[in-house]
């Protein structure tokens, strides 16, 4: 009767362990490969699916009472946000149009990201794995759902918010994340695992949710910035994951080296090509600002990944196919991307500007190698424009890589006068890239990316003989943006002057009794 | 300076919610955090690329269903849970569990309690691991094929809650017994003849395609007999009369997570077959056959909770549920 | 060799935490921006338990420290005592 009293207390591992495996069983009335029918069709090998644990030791006690309590901290925050009028205490309300960029992109993409990961986590093997997985297709979903919740109090103050769902759906600069979200949901359940933990998680997706939110706490941000902390702290798990199963993987079987390489080449691309509107988040569109694009990629992205892939080249992986392209890249991106957002500011759902004296100075300062010779006479050409009334306006539809969708805007790598452009013949069609690496994306997949829909394509086929001069303002219009109030100039808009009138800003003036 | 003006400072919304939320709630009012976090989340056009593992569907598509919704958005959950209202709940939930292992544990409860009752708990609880297990598959399966948010989020909260479920059941076998009662557990799940039918059953619905015919059979037809059966028959009423207080205690989550879910479950069937004549007999022909199946199915693990009184025991609990379907509007 | 590091939300309750990891890793080094403070440290980081339940005089749990984690990098290896990041190289 008392054989079973002294009960210890299992040890984390122990614990982990006891309470996540074995669950599973080998069915016998319905054969496994109905159960699991994607497990094989990417030519991953697995023979041993006890190797892979999940670093945290993630139990669902664990985490519910960690979750709930990031959740009462964050919610109280938001709810103080909105009791207070929080919107009025940004720096300047030029920073709202990051907001409005971060529901934009990044609300759609972390839903993507939960669905495609419920794919993942039904369908691989392993136990242990398919656990994990399950955790982050959810918070994924929280990630979604917080974002929409942070930016719910600034879409009913300022202009730009009210519609994403169908901007993410059909809008053309929002193409290169919709093609980058299907891509991923139309990948099987090790590619997306890869891809997603491993390529945008862990290469990437610091810069955004850390120096971007650093600095978008400096600019009085109570709202987004506590929810994208929040958010990266689950990411820690995701990436911790990713990089786990990437050596899992590499390690199970020789043959997984090649078909894992190209993945990992594939998706760190992809996930570079979504860092242009990142960069510029950072260098443009926070008024006051704290460090740099280029100074957030060598902390967060060059070293980390420098080291990490020192480790991988032991399990037979090499730094991605596009890694020097990218690095080269640091000193232009993001001005690249302000520049083409500010000539198409008319077809898009938020403003645009010229930065100030003091800001153009920054900018110099931290790109000594590239802002002056390639960049600053563009935007003194703009603010020329503007002071003449004539605001500079990019009539021309943009080209757009079939892979990434990104308008050609990125020059050769290394050198900055030339437009990189690389064009494929395929099935007697040509087809165009921004870069080597978006040519050998779809050199591998050609039947994938070929059912591709360019909105600049389609904006031509509809158009027929008329100009497609405002073809791409109009596109915009038809999704319900409102032309000139929700995008085009900052200054002189109604954001600028409810703000204005509101008081805003974190130099409140105090009122005249 | 003459007279005082003092000037406040109207800061007014331009809007109260977002377009596509205000659409749906009838107009721009002040919108809940369910809805904002629910409504329009998932695309529904314009998909760049077929899915290499299912080309004959769109990445989110509603044809992978037979239950046809003009909007899949009526399929509300009365619970209104978006993620962080609903760990927030999970977790209160959770805090009580312990509580509860706290009690059992300092009362003596564990080491006083019989080799019956804890051979009889075990017997039947420890198998249902892996039924809870293929809960969590199921509605990981719903929430990656599912359309629209308002279905496929809270099966993805239900796929977790399962899995939960499992991990308490596997935790209850750990206090009360040696970790060998999992291997027994397992090794009568796979080979017992008793648990045979509902093994067949269960791995049936893994390899189901239809996203909402796998939410009927999983979450209304074999969780609507199997919880109430187990928590409310076996332990509640059976357990607790020879000792088994405790195991009512460390599995109190179960029930009261099953009567929660239950106002989800019956409000999207309901709304499912509100819409249209086909709908309400497709659900009318899957609750059927799935209810009758689990019936069966649920047969000898009932003699083996309840011995003689096992076929009683179920016949009520069906009874009930038939009452329930009644009640959701659908005649069986 | 290269640098591990891990941020946390710059509030009260990281503030132990950093205190217990300078303590315990000599070569780390503290850098605080807007609402984050981030400690790199040469190849290895490790978190102790006792250290932290010295500076808040408490029990403390070593997950309890996801809930005001942002980032971290180097491989993680965790259990009850020690929370250690590291790379093998």
């Amino acid at each position: 009767m008392d054989k079973r009293v002294e009960k210890k207390k299992l040890d984390l591992g122990s614990r982990y362990l006891a309470l996540t495996q074995d669950l599973q069983w080998t069915t016998s009335y319905q054969p496994m490969d109905k159960v699991f029918p994607y497990a094989r069709y990417e030519g991953i090998r697995v023979h041993d699916w006890s190797q892979w644990q999940d670093p945290f030791k993630m139990t669902l006690d664990v985490w519910w009472r960690q979750q709930s309590d990031k959740e009462r901290r964050l919610y109280a925050v938001l709810d103080a946000f909105a009791q207070n009028n929080g919107q009025i205490g940004v720096s300047d309300a030029r920073y709202v149009n990051a907001v409005k960029l971060m529901l934009q992109v990044f609300s759609p993409l972390k839903y993507a990201l939960h669905r495609a990961l419920a794919h993942s986590a039904r369908n691989l093997p392993g136990d242990a794995l398919r656990i994990a997985t399950q955790i982050q297709a959810s918070e994924q979903l929280r990630h979604a759902q917080q974002t929409v919740h942070a930016a719910s109090v600034y879409n009913k103050y300022f202009n730009g918010m009210h519609e994403v769902p169908r901007w993410y759906e059909q809008a053309w600069y929002l193409a290169p994340v919709k093609s980058f979200a299907d891509d991923l949901a139309s990948a099987g359940p090790f590619e997306l695992m890869v891809a997603i933990s491993f390529g945008f998680e862990t290469l990437l997706s610091d810069t955004l949710f850390v120096p971007f939110m650093s600095a978008a706490a400096h600019n009085g941000d109570l709202s987004m910035v506590p929810a994208g902390f929040s958010s990266q702290s689950d990411t820690t798990r995701h990436k911790q994951a990713g990089i786990t199963l990437v050596k899992f993987l590499l390690q199970q079987d020789s043959l997984n080296i090649a078909t894992v390489q190209r993945w990992v080449d594939k998706w760190f691309w992809r996930s570079f090509r979504l860092m242009p509107m990142v960069a510029m988040l950072q260098d443009y569109m926070v008024p006051k600002r704290v460090g740099s694009w280029k100074e957030s990629w060598d902390t967060y992205v060059e070293a980390p990944v420098e080291a990490l892939f020192a480790e991988l080249a032991a399990y037979g992986l090499k730094k991605p196919a596009g890694w020097q392209a990218a690095c080269a890249a640091k000193d232009h991106l993001s001005h690249q991307a302000w520049n083409a957002f500010y000539g198409y500011g008319h077809a898009l759902a938020f403003h645009t500007w010229v930065p100030g004296n003091d800001e153009l100075e920054w900018l110099d300062r931290k790109y000594p190698n590239s802002f002056d010779r390639w960049y600053r006479p563009r935007l003194s050409y703009y603010a020329q424009c503007e002071a003449a009334g004539k605001r500079f306006h990019n009539h021309a539809l943009p080209m757009q890589c079939q892979v990434c969708q990104q308008p050609m805007i990125f020059t050769e790598p290394g050198d900055g006068r030339w437009i990189a452009y690389r064009e494929t013949q395929h099935e007697d069609e040509s087809f165009h890239f921004c870069s080597d690496q978006c040519q050998t994306i779809f050199a591998n997949e050609p039947d994938k990316y070929v059912q591709a829909q360019l909105a600049s394509h389609a904006i031509l086929q509809t158009s027929g003989s008329e100009t497609t001069e405002n073809a791409l303002q109009a596109s915009i219009a038809d999704l319900g943006v409102v032309i000139g109030r929700d995008n085009g100039e900052f200054h002189g808009s109604e954001d600028d002057t409810n703000f204005t009138l509101w008081g805003g800003g974190q130099d409140m003036k105090e009122a005249q009794l | 300076m003459s007279s005082i003006d003092l000037q406040t400072k109207e800061i007014k919304p331009a809007r109260n919610t977002f377009t596509h939320v205000a659409r749906h709630i009838g107009g721009d009012k002040p919108a809940s955090r369910y809805q904002e976090a629910t409504i329009g989340l998932q695309p529904t056009q314009n998909f760049h690329y077929r899915p290499t593992w299912d080309p004959a569907h769109e990445i989110f598509d509603a044809s992978r269903s037979a239950i046809k919704l003009a909007d899949w958005y009526v399929l509300k959950d009365p619970r209104q849970y978006y993620y962080a209202n609903w760990t927030i709940t999970r977790a209160r939930q959770h805090e009580a569990v312990e509580a509860n292992y706290s009690f059992v544990d300092s009362r003596g409860l564990l080491s006083r309690m019989t080799d019956e009752v804890r051979e009889s708990a075990c017997k039947v609880l420890m198998p249902l691991r892996h039924v809870a297990w293929a809960g969590n598959m199921n509605n990981t399966y719903i929430c990656a094929y599912g359309y629209g948010t308002a279905i496929t989020a809270p099966c993805n909260f239900h796929a977790m809650d399962h899995l939960g479920i499992a991990q308490y059941l596997t935790r209850f076998g750990l206090a009360v017994d040696d970790p060998g009662v999992l291997d027994a557990g397992k090794n009568d799940w796979l080979n017992d003849p008793r648990w045979q039918v509902l093994r067949r059953l269960v791995e049936d619905t893994l390899v189901m395609k239809d996203p909402m015919e796998m939410f009927v059979a999983q979450n209304l037809a074999l969780d609507g007999l199997l919880y109430p059966l187990i928590y409310g028959s076996f332990v509640d009423e059976h357990l607790t009369l020879k000792g088994g207080t405790a195991v009512a205690m460390l599995t109190s989550f179960m029930p009261e997570w099953h009567d929660e879910c239950a106002r989800w479950v019956d409000a999207v069937v309901k709304a499912c077959a509100a819409e249209s004549d086909e709908n309400k007999q497709l659900m009318t022909t899957w609750i059927q056959a799935w209810a009758d199946r689990a019936q069966a199915a649920l047969a000898p693990v009932a003699e083996i909770a309840l011995g003689e009184h096992g076929q009683e025991a179920l016949a009520e609990v069906r009874t009930t549920f038939n009452a329930r379907i009644a009640k959701i509007g659908i005649t069986l | 060799m290269s640098n591990v590091f891990i941020a946390f939300q710059a509030n009260e309750e990281s503030r132990p935490l950093v205190d217990a990891i300078v303590a315990d890793n000599p070569e780390a080094q503290v850098v605080y921006s807007p609402g984050l403070v981030k400690i790199d440290a040469p190849n290895r980081l490790v978190v102790k338990r006792e250290t932290i339940e010295e500076i808040i005089g408490r029990k403390y749990d070593l997950q309890e420290l996801q809930i005001n984690l942002v980032t971290l990098s180097g491989n993680l290896d965790e259990d009850d005592d020690e929370f250690v990041l590291s790379w093998k190289h």
